[in-house]
């Protein structure tokens, strides 16, 4: 394992008009490390996920990929230094076959025009070895608009890792799926992230998934990061616990007669 | 200078009712997401009535009242037609609003010839207002300088209407979010009625108080939408100070721009309009905007290539049609070319529509483009028709390439809009700049070849012609290229964050569908021995969407299909009657709400409606939350 940080982001800060959504956010990822950022709604994950992946540019700080500073880099150019996305909403081709849809990442960075070629042909090995990775092969040629969400994020899934990228964003993988396909989501993720050496930063809400996958964790409020180490010590961190469970006015009543359990 | 100022007073006044007009449109759009093609109709609609009433109506009181009355009369007939049409297709994509309303102004057209006759009508001058005031030493009409006065009267009266009154507090709110307004218990219904009708109001009052300054003619309805169009573009959708502002900036290019050189304002015009948008894509006052509407992609189901037995098919039906000349006469041989070009026309469009996603409102111009420049090739160059077809092409593609750059900025609504507004600057400049185009006298001796100049030589060139272009842009739908149109047209989140810059794609569709589209057109020059502005205007860019909506939205070539359908339609429609407009419009209308999907959607829908709540039944017994959890 190499032991250059894959993304270093150094005071990232982001403000809309007069509200601090993100402020002064500091973090790298390691290859091959599960990076969660999570905190409540409104804390500014999206936010800080959006600017790290190029959608908004931020007022202030640093993103740098694999070295390289990607102020001011559009979306496709950051794909383009080996960086896979996936979305909160799964955005895939919804008129396309599953085959079709991962052929046609194969199709955005084949050189020239790609007015001669015929993309079915050219990049059906290719898109199959992604679907086979991603125990898709059987769906291959089902429409995109058939299948069931949980299948739609996983072929989402399965086009970020078409790039090859060594880098993965995915904001909420988990969101919008049944509990057991989460599981198999997120198992799926770690299992190839390890074989292939890829950093994940992941934000979620699901906090079994959090805490059965991520190497690390980060916890954001108010567009500040509270705390952030391994998932132990992010769970017994009283800072967080006081974010999540709120101040425990209420509790600290309950507790001292001695009957919350909290989890 | 007193010239100068003069003209500028001339151009405020033109402003007024290019404001009236163009607020009534905007405010319709704000609230109701409709873009009112039919709004020119109803201008002039307001300037016939109004004659027809200041005729019979004496005095200044009468004259007044006459004005008024025409705008109230046409805004009842505006409120009508929004409970009987409108309200069917509020859902429908965007599309087809355009085209339903667009339907209205041709039955309009019929109509209004029908009532008032074909001639030009001059209308009384306005009492006490027919003399002139001296400025500057040069006379000024008194009823411009009223004019000039209304114009800020009437923005003031709206913005009184809109931040005083109850109403207008709703009408703001369900321009901001139309939702939201339902929730609270306003009745949708009659607010969206209530507010076409004042659109239709302004715009009828618009037309009528023209009639003292110019006569009322057919031609009022489209060159008052052309330019209500760009007003409303540069202004911002759904912003009645910056239709305004914009109004006012449109009319001054004008009266200055004829003071310059006669021909150049259009270019003017054209220009300015570039310029803010590409500093301001959503205008000077406009927001970007949302629509409800679902895009192609999200009902087209995946599509592939011919299947062995399709390709015999297909290759059965090209001989068949091949072999046409053993049994057709010269007549039959010309309609059939006709039909051929439709093809290649229709198909250039749906390239664009259907795989690109956009919809342009605007096709004319490069079919046009096309034929002006097979004509310019022959007549001033003396190039053989080989290089002439050649030459068209290019001249569609050139086009495109500078249309396409501002267009592909945009998208949705604003796409259609501008494209359109492209259309009718090209076919302004072939109608007016008659030293080179010949205006509407056309450029006529544009005859094919010797070895192409029998009916059945001909014939077969276009058939080559179209069979080339059908196997050329399906071939591309399928390509690299294809795949990253159709991600675009589908996502364009997801096609970005795997490397696909959407304008860049888009542009080079456009590109593509301008040259055959000048194709097409190069070839109907052929065809006709000579070519005419009419082959730029509105109706060709209708023709060809509606070709495309009758084989398919959601199809790669279904268009071939609606463009041979249409065409003989069309053809034997023009020999039956001498109504044809009423007739076309009436059928596109229909169209539109029987079939609100496009006609391959709705049958579809019609026909796996019971396969869909089945497998509906069968997905909602696996426990798949389908809404993701909100986390911003």
């Amino acid at each position: 394992m190499s032991n250059a940080p894959l993304l270093e982001v150094e005071n990232l800060s982001k403000s809309y008009g007069g509200v601090q959504a993100v402020s002064g956010v500091t973090f790298s990822l390691m290859p091959g490390e599960m990076l969660a950022l999570i905190g409540p709604n409104g804390a500014g994950k999206s936010t800080c996920f959006n600017m790290v992946g190029g959608q908004i540019p931020s007022n202030e700080g640093r993103v740098r990929i694999f070295g390289r500073d990607v102020a001011g880099l559009s979306p496709r150019q950051i794909w383009r230094l080996g960086v896979g996305r996936t979305f909160q909403v799964a955005q895939v081709f919804k008129s396309m076959t599953v085959r079709e849809n991962v052929e046609a990442v194969f199709a955005s960075h084949q050189a020239g025009w790609g007015l001669l070629a015929r993309a079915g042909k050219a990049h059906r090995a290719e898109a199959e070895a992604v679907l086979d990775l991603i125990g898709m092969a059987d769906f291959a040629d089902r429409p995109c608009a058939d299948m069931a969400y949980g299948d739609v994020k996983r072929l989402e899934l399965a086009m970020a890792l078409a790039n090859d990228p060594k880098l993965l964003l995915m904001d909420e993988p988990a969101a919008g799926m049944a509990p057991m396909e989460r599981i198999e989501l997120m198992a799926l993720t770690a299992r190839i992230a390890k074989e292939r050496q890829i950093g994940v930063l992941f934000t979620e809400h699901d906090m079994d998934v959090v805490f059965a996958h991520a190497d690390r964790i980060m916890v954001l409020n108010r567009g500040q990061l509270i705390a952030e180490g391994e998932p132990e010590a992010v769970r017994n961190d009283p800072q967080v616990r006081a974010v999540y469970l709120g101040e425990g006015l209420v509790y600290d009543q309950a507790a001292a007669a001695g009957k919350a359990s909290v989890r | 200078m007193s010239l100068y100022v003069v003209q500028f007073l001339t151009g405020l006044a033109n402003a007024a009712s290019l404001f009236l007009a163009a607020c009534g449109l905007s405010v319709i759009f704000g609230v109701t997401r409709i873009v009112n093609f039919a709004h020119g109709a109803f201008y002039m609609l307001g300037a016939y009535v109004a004659f027809s009433l200041t005729l019979r109506l004496e005095g200044v009181v009468g004259f007044w009242a006459g004005i008024f009355l025409a705008a109230i009369i046409v805004a009842a007939i505006g409120a009508l037609l929004e409970m009987l049409l409108l309200r069917r297709i509020y859902q429908a994509p965007e599309l087809f609003q355009l085209l339903a309303t667009f339907g209205v102004t041709l039955m309009v057209q019929d109509i209004v010839h029908m009532i008032w006759g074909a001639q030009d009508l001059v209308g009384p001058r306005a009492p006490g207002l027919q003399g002139a005031v001296q400025v500057m030493g040069l006379p000024v009409p008194t009823y411009d300088i009223l004019l000039i006065i209304l114009g800020p009267l009437v923005l003031g009266a709206l913005w009184l209407l809109m931040h005083r009154t109850r109403w207008g507090v709703l009408v703001r709110a369900a321009t901001e979010d139309r939702d939201m307004v339902a929730a609270l218990g306003v009745n949708q219904k009659w607010l969206f009625t209530g507010v076409f009708t004042l659109g239709i109001f302004l715009a009828a009052f618009g037309g009528a108080l023209q009639i003292p300054r110019t006569a009322v003619n057919h031609l009022m309805d489209l060159s008052i939408i052309a330019e209500v169009f760009v007003v409303v573009v540069i202004g911002g959708l759904g912003s009645i100070t910056g239709a305004f502002l914009a109004a006012v900036l449109i009319a001054e290019l004008n009266a200055f721009g004829i003071l310059v050189l006669p021909g150049i304002s259009l270019v003017l015009m054209f220009l300015v309009m570039a310029v803010v948008l590409v500093l301001r894509p959503w205008g000077f006052l406009g927001k970007p905007v949302s629509t409800d509407a679902k895009t192609i992609g999200e009902t087209t189901r995946p599509w592939h290539p011919w299947s062995p037995t399709m390709a015999v098919l297909v290759a059965a039906s090209v001989l068949l049609a091949a072999a046409l000349p053993a049994v057709l006469g010269p007549y039959g041989l010309s309609i059939g070319a006709q039909i051929l070009i439709a093809v290649i026309f229709a198909m250039s469009l749906q390239f664009q529509m259907s795989t690109g996603g956009l919809d342009s409102f605007g096709h004319a111009a490069y079919f046009g483009l096309g034929a002006y420049g097979a004509a310019f090739a022959i007549q001033w160059f003396q190039l053989p028709m080989e290089l002439a077809l050649i030459v068209g092409p290019l001249a569609g593609l050139v086009g495109a390439l500078v249309f396409g750059w501002f267009c592909v900025r945009l998208s949705g609504v604003y796409f259609a809009m501008l494209t359109l507004a492209f259309a009718q600057i090209t076919w302004s400049i072939a109608f007016q700049w008659v030293e080179v185009t010949g205006g509407d006298n056309g450029i006529l001796g544009v005859w094919p070849s010797e070895w192409a100049s029998s009916p059945a030589a001909f014939y077969w060139l276009t058939l080559a012609a179209a069979v080339l272009t059908v196997l050329i842009l399906r071939h591309l739908v399928f390509s690299p290229f294809g795949y990253r149109l159709r991600g675009v047209r589908d996502s364009s989140v997801r096609a970005e964050s795997i490397g696909i810059s959407r304008q860049r794609t888009q542009y080079v569709a456009f590109a593509i569908s301008g040259t055959a589209a000048g194709l097409a057109g190069a070839l109907f020059a052929f065809l006709k021995g000579s070519i005419f502005p009419d082959a730029l205007a509105i109706p060709t860019s209708i023709d060809a969407l509606v070709m495309v909506l009758l084989g398919g939205v959601a199809t790669v070539s279904g268009s071939v299909v609606g463009a041979i359908v249409y065409t003989m339609a069309t053809i034997w429609l023009m020999s039956e009657t001498d109504l044809s407009r009423l007739v076309l419009g009436g059928f596109i209308v229909f169209l539109v709400v029987a079939f609100p999907q496009g006609i391959v959607g709705s049958l579809s829908s019609f026909t796996s409606g019971s396969l869909e709540r089945w497998r509906g039944r069968r997905e909602a017994s696996r426990p798949v939350a389908l809404s993701a959890e909100a986390s911003r």
